[in-house]
C-alpha cells in the first residue's frame, strides 16, 4: 500500500514540478516590488540598486561572512526544495570572493587546510559539492596515531576499527570555500553578493503598522521590526529577515549584537606549515610534547602540513629560524626529542582480553615512526589560540554559525566540523519553518536550532579543553595516567568505536547518544 | 472501535513532509482509555440528542437568525484579546502548539489536493477559510504557505488584532478577515475548498448546527479539518485541572468539560453533516522539551480531517 503511495507521489512529483516553478513566478509577482527586481539575477551578479522607488534591496537571509561555514549555509540552502527561492546577500569584505578563481592543479598546497570528518563528507554530498572538491587536491587517511614524550603509550586507530574506509579527508580550506560557492553559483537561489564590511546592525522591536499604505516600503517595515537593517562600509544599506554571523571568532555580528561570550585564551601559539617527504603519508599523527602537540597529517601528492601548538616565545622563535633548522626541529619533536619512542607491547595482555572485547584490527599494529620531513613547502604562519564561547547563539532576528559563535583548540581538527554542522542545522530548522508557514526571524524558530546545536558544541569544547589541559602538566602520576588512557583506548574496542565514531561527527554527544 | 482504528492507521501510511521533530510515533494505541472515557456508541447517540435538545430549546427562545455561538464564550475571549501575539501570554499554549498543528494541516491538504509537498507554497490557488480565527495564528502561517485565507471570528476585537497583525507582512496582508459567523456566510453563499476551525467546537452552543455551517461552506469534495478536546477523564485531568489551575496556562474557565465532544460524537456529527472523517490524530505534550508532538493517542487534545462527501 505504501508503494502505491510513493510511486503516485512521484508520478505527481513530476507532473507537479512545471506548476511548481510557475507558482514560484506568481510568488514572486504577488510579494512587494523589490522582491520581484531581484527575480532577474540568477547568476549572482551583484544587480544595481536602481530600481523606480529607490528603494534599498530586501532579502530574506543576509548572510554575514563568506568564509567557508557561511557559504555553506547558501549552499545547503540552495540544495533544499524548501528554501532555493529564498533571497539571499551575502556580505565579505574580500573582493575577489565570487569571482572564478581557478585554482591551478599544481601549485603547493596552501598551509590552511582543515580536516573534514566522515558526518562533514556526507554533509558535502547532500548539497553536491564533494564532486568539486574530488577534482581538487584533497587526502582520506584511514590511519592515526598519538602518542607523547613521556614513551609510555601510543594508541593507533584504523578506520576498519568501525568498518569504515576513512576516518576523515583533509583539504585546503580555500577548495572547501570555492566548491560550495560554485554550488551556490549554479543553484537556483537568488544572491547578492555585497564585496563590503558591516559597520552597524539595527533591528527594532515589533510593532503594527497602522497608518501606511498599501505596500509598506522597506524602511516601514523596518521601522516596524519587520526587518534588520545592516549599514555596509561603501555606504550600502541591506535589509533582510534573518542575519546569520558567519564572521569568524571575532565576529562583528555578535559583537553588534550584544551577545556576550566567555572564554580564556590558552598561552599557546600554532605555528602552521606545509612540508614534503620522499613518500606518500596516508596516516594522521599527533604527538603531545610538554609544550603541546605537534601534527602531521597527510595534504596529499607526498606534502603534509603541519600544526604545531607552543608556547608563544619558542613560537615566534621557530617561526623566525632557518628553513634547515626548522625541518630538524620537526623531525625532532616528531621522533625522538623529548622522549623516547613507546614500545610496541604484542598481544595486549591475554589477561585482560575479558575487557577488550573483540581484539580490533590497530591493536595489533606496532608503533611507527613519521616519515621523514625533507622540505618545507610553504611559509610559517602562526596563529594565537584560545577557547571561545557565545552565551547564546541567536537573538532577535539574528544566528550565529561557526567560529563566531564557538572556537576550539585545534588538536582534534573539530572546529569547523562543528561549523558545518551548526549550518546543516540551521538551514534545516529554517526549512522546518518555512514548511509551516513560519516568519524565518522568528524567535521559536532560531530556538530550536540553538537547542539542537548548544549542547552538542559545549560537550565537544569540554572535551578538547580537558584534553588540552590533562596534556599540559607534565606530573608523574598525571603521566601514567595518560599512559593508562592510551592504552585504554588502543586495546579496549568499545571504548576505541565510541572515540572514532564521536570524533568522526556520528555521534553529537560523547555520551547517552 | 475499527473505524478508529482505521482512521487513526490512515496517518501513519501516508507520506508527507512533516517534520521528524513532530512525530510521537506509537507503536500501538491504548483503546482503553478511549473505551473507558468515551460513552459507548449508543449513548454517544443519546449525548447528541440531548444536546440537539438543549441547542434547540435555547434557539427557539431567541428565535431571530439561528446561531451556534455562546455569548459568555465570546466574552470570555473578548477580556484577552489584546495579549494573542504574546507568546509568553495567555495564549502560549496555543502559540505551542500551532507549529504541530500546522504539520498536520500542510500534510493532509496536500495529499488531499494532491500538491507536492516539498513545495515552498503548496496551497496556491486554495481558497481556505479559518473559522474562530482568533488573532489569525493559524491563518498568516496559512497564508505563507500560498493560500488565499479568509479569517472570520465572532469577537471583533479579535479580528482587529487579526488585521493589524496581518498588515506587518507583505505576505499575510492579502489575508481578508471579517467579524461575522459561519452562519452568515453560508447565507451569504460563500464556499471553500478547505474549513478549518480549530478549537472552536468545545466554545459553541450547537455542535450539531455549527458542523452543518462548516459542511455547507465546504465546496463538495473539500476539505474540513477540525480540532478540539477530547471529554475524557484524562482531558479533565491535563485541560482543565492542570493547564488552568496548576500550571496556569489558561485563565480559569476557559473550557467547560461538559462541552467537550469525544472523536466518535464528533465523527457521527461531522457524518450527519455529509463530511467522512479520514483521519484523527492527537497532541501530546513533552514537558520536558517544552514541544507538542502529533501522536495517535486522541485523550486529549486531537485533530481530525474529513472530506465532504
Amino acid at each position: 500500500m505504501s508503494d502505491v503511495i510513493v510511486l503516485w507521489d512521484r508520478v505527481l512529483a513530476r507532473q507537479l514540478r512545471t506548476n511548481v516553478c510557475g507558482s514560484k513566478h506568481i510568488f514572486q509577482r504577488a510579494c512587494s516590488t523589490h522582491v520581484t527586481r531581484k527575480v532577474s539575477s540568477t547568476a549572482g551578479s551583484n544587480e544595481s540598486n536602481a530600481n523606480s522607488t529607490g528603494d534599498s534591496p530586501q532579502h530574506d537571509i543576509a548572510i554575514v561572512g563568506g568564509g567557508m561555514v557561511g557559504i555553506a549555509l547558501a549552499a545547503s540552502l540552495a540544495s533544499k526544495p524548501l528554501t532555493k527561492h529564498l533571497n539571499v546577500a551575502i556580505i565579505d569584505n574580500n573582493p575577489l570572493l565570487g569571482r572564478k578563481n581557478i585554482i591551478e592543479k599544481g601549485h603547493l598546497p596552501d598551509p590552511r587546510v582543515s580536516t573534514v570528518t566522515p558526518a562533514t563528507i556526507s554533509f558535502l554530498k547532500d548539497i553536491g559539492a564533494w564532486k568539486y572538491i574530488e577534482e581538487q587536491r584533497h587526502a582520506y587517511f584511514d590511519k592515526m596515531q598519538v602518542w607523547d614524550y613521556t614513551g609510555l603509550g601510543y594508541t593507533r586507530y584504523n578506520a576498519k576499527d568501525v568498518d569504515q574506509d576513512i576516518l576523515g579527508c583533509v583539504v585546503e580550506n580555500k577548495v572547501l570555500q570555492s566548491s560550495q560557492l560554485s554550488c551556490v553559483q549554479e543553484s537556483d537561489l537568488q544572491k547578492t553578493i555585497y564585496p563590503a564590511r558591516l559597520n552597524s546592525m539595527d533591528m527594532l522591536p515589533s510593532s503594527s503598522l497602522t497608518g501606511l499604505g498599501e505596500v509598506p516600503s522597506t524602511a516601514d517595515l523596518f521601522m516596524r521590526g519587520r526587518l534588520a537593517k545592516l549599514e555596509l562600509s561603501d555606504g550600502n544599506n541591506v535589509y533582510a529577515k534573518l542575519v546569520v554571523g558567519a564572521d569568524g571568532s571575532k565576529s562583528r555580528v555578535r559583537e553588534l549584537a550584544g551577545i556576550k561570550t566567555t572564554g580564556w585564551n590558552y598561552s599557546q601559539n600554532a605555528i602552521i606549515c606545509t612540508v614534503e617527504h620522499t613518500v606518500e603519508n596516508f596516516t594522521a599523527w599527533q604527538r603531545f610534547l610538554p609544550n603541546g602537540p605537534i601534527a602531521l597529517l597527510p595534504v596529499g601528492d607526498k606534502f603534509s602540513n603541519i600544526v604545531w601548538t607552543m608556547d608563544p616565545t619558542e613560537a615566534s622563535d621557530r617561526r623566525s629560524m632557518s628553513e634547515d633548522d626548522f625541518i630538524k626541529a620537526v623531525n625532532d619533536a616528531l621522533d625522538y626529542g623529548y622522549g623516547p619512542h613507546p614500545e610496541t607491547t604484542s598481544s595486549g595482555g591475554s589477561s585482560l582480553s575479558w575487557l577488550t572485547g573483540d581484539v580490533n584490527i590497530s591493536a595489533k599494529e606496532r608503533f611507527e615512526t613519521p616519515p621523514k620531513v625533507v622540505k618545507l613547502s610553504s611559509e610559517r604562519m602562526m596563529f594565537p589560540l584560545s577557547l571561545r564561547h557565545a552565551k547564546d547563539y541567536v537573538s532577535n532576528r539574528v544566528a550565529l554559525v561557526g567560529d563566531s559563535a564557538h572556537t576550539v583548540h585545534p588538536l582534534a581538527g573539530q572546529g569547523v566540523n562543528l561549523g558545518f554542522a551548526d549550518a546543516s542545522a540551521l538551514s534545516r530548522a529554517i526549512a522546518e519553518g518555512i514548511a509551516l508557514g513560519t516568519d524565518i526571524g522568528e524567535a521559536n524558530l532560531l530556538k530550536r536550532y540553538e537547542a539542537e546545536r548548544k549542547p552538542a558544541n559545549i560537550a565537544m569544547m569540554a572535551v578538547l579543553d580537558g584534553i588540552q589541559k590533562m596534556y599540559a602538566v607534565n606530573f608523574g602520576p598525571l603521566n601514567a595516567f595518560r599512559a593508562a588512557a592510551f592504552h585504554g583506548a588502543h586495546y579496549i574496542s568499545p571504548l576505541k568505536k565510541r572515540i572514532i565514531s564521536y570524533a568522526s561527527g556520528e555521534q553529537s554527544l560523547p555520551l547517552f547518544s | 472501535m475499527n473505524q478508529m482504528q482505521r482512521i487513526l492507521s490512515a496517518r501513519r501510511l501516508s507520506h508527507s513532509i512533516i517534520p521528524q521533530s513532530c512525530f510521537l510515533h506509537r507503536r500501538w494505541f491504548a483503546t482503553s482509555e478511549t473505551d473507558a472515557s468515551s460513552p459507548p456508541l449508543s449513548s454517544a447517540h443519546q449525548k447528541i440528542q440531548t444536546l440537539e435538545d438543549k441547542a434547540s430549546n435555547k434557539s427557539r427562545s431567541t428565535a431571530l437568525t439561528t446561531s451556534s455561538l455562546n455569548e459568555q464564550e465570546l466574552a470570555k475571549f473578548s477580556a484577552i484579546a489584546d495579549t494573542w501575539w504574546h507568546s509568553e501570554g495567555p495564549f502560549k499554549p496555543l502559540h505551542l502548539m500551532n507549529p504541530t498543528r500546522l504539520a498536520f494541516i500542510r500534510s493532509t491538504l496536500c495529499r488531499h489536493f494532491s500538491k507536492d509537498p516539498s513545495s515552498a507554497r503548496p496551497f496556491e490557488g486554495l481558497r481556505l477559510i479559518d473559522v474562530g480565527c482568533g488573532g489569525g495564528l493559524l491563518s498568516e502561517p496559512l497564508a505563507r504557505l500560498g493560500a488565499t485565507v479568509t479569517g472570520i471570528d465572532a469577537v471583533d476585537k479579535n479580528v482587529k488584532i487579526a488585521r493589524l497583525h496581518a498588515d506587518m507582512d507583505p505576505m499575510t496582508s492579502k489575508i481578508e478577515y471579517q467579524c461575522t459567523t459561519a452562519e452568515k456566510l453560508v447565507d451569504e453563499g460563500r464556499t471553500f475548498d478547505a474549513v478549518l476551525a480549530l478549537e472552536v467546537i468545545e466554545h459553541v452552543a450547537n455542535p450539531a448546527e455549527f458542523c452543518n455551517s462548516l459542511s455547507a461552506l465546504t465546496i463538495p469534495n473539500g476539505a474540513t479539518i477540525l480540532s478540539t478536546i477530547n471529554r475524557s477523564m484524562r482531558a479533565y485531568a491535563s485541560a482543565i485541572v492542570a493547564a488552568e489551575y496548576i500550571l496556569q496556562w489558561l485563565p480559569k474557565g476557559t473550557h467547560e468539560w461538559s462541552s467537550f465532544l469525544t472523536p466518535e460524537e464528533l465523527t457521527m456529527i461531522l457524518q450527519r453533516a455529509s463530511i467522512d472523517v479520514k483521519e484523527m490524530a492527537g497532541f501530546v505534550y513533552n514537558p520536558i522539551t517544552g514541544r507538542w508532538l502529533l501522536s495517535d493517542d486522541i485523550s486529549v487534545n486531537f485533530i481530525a480531517y474529513g472530506t465532504k462527501k
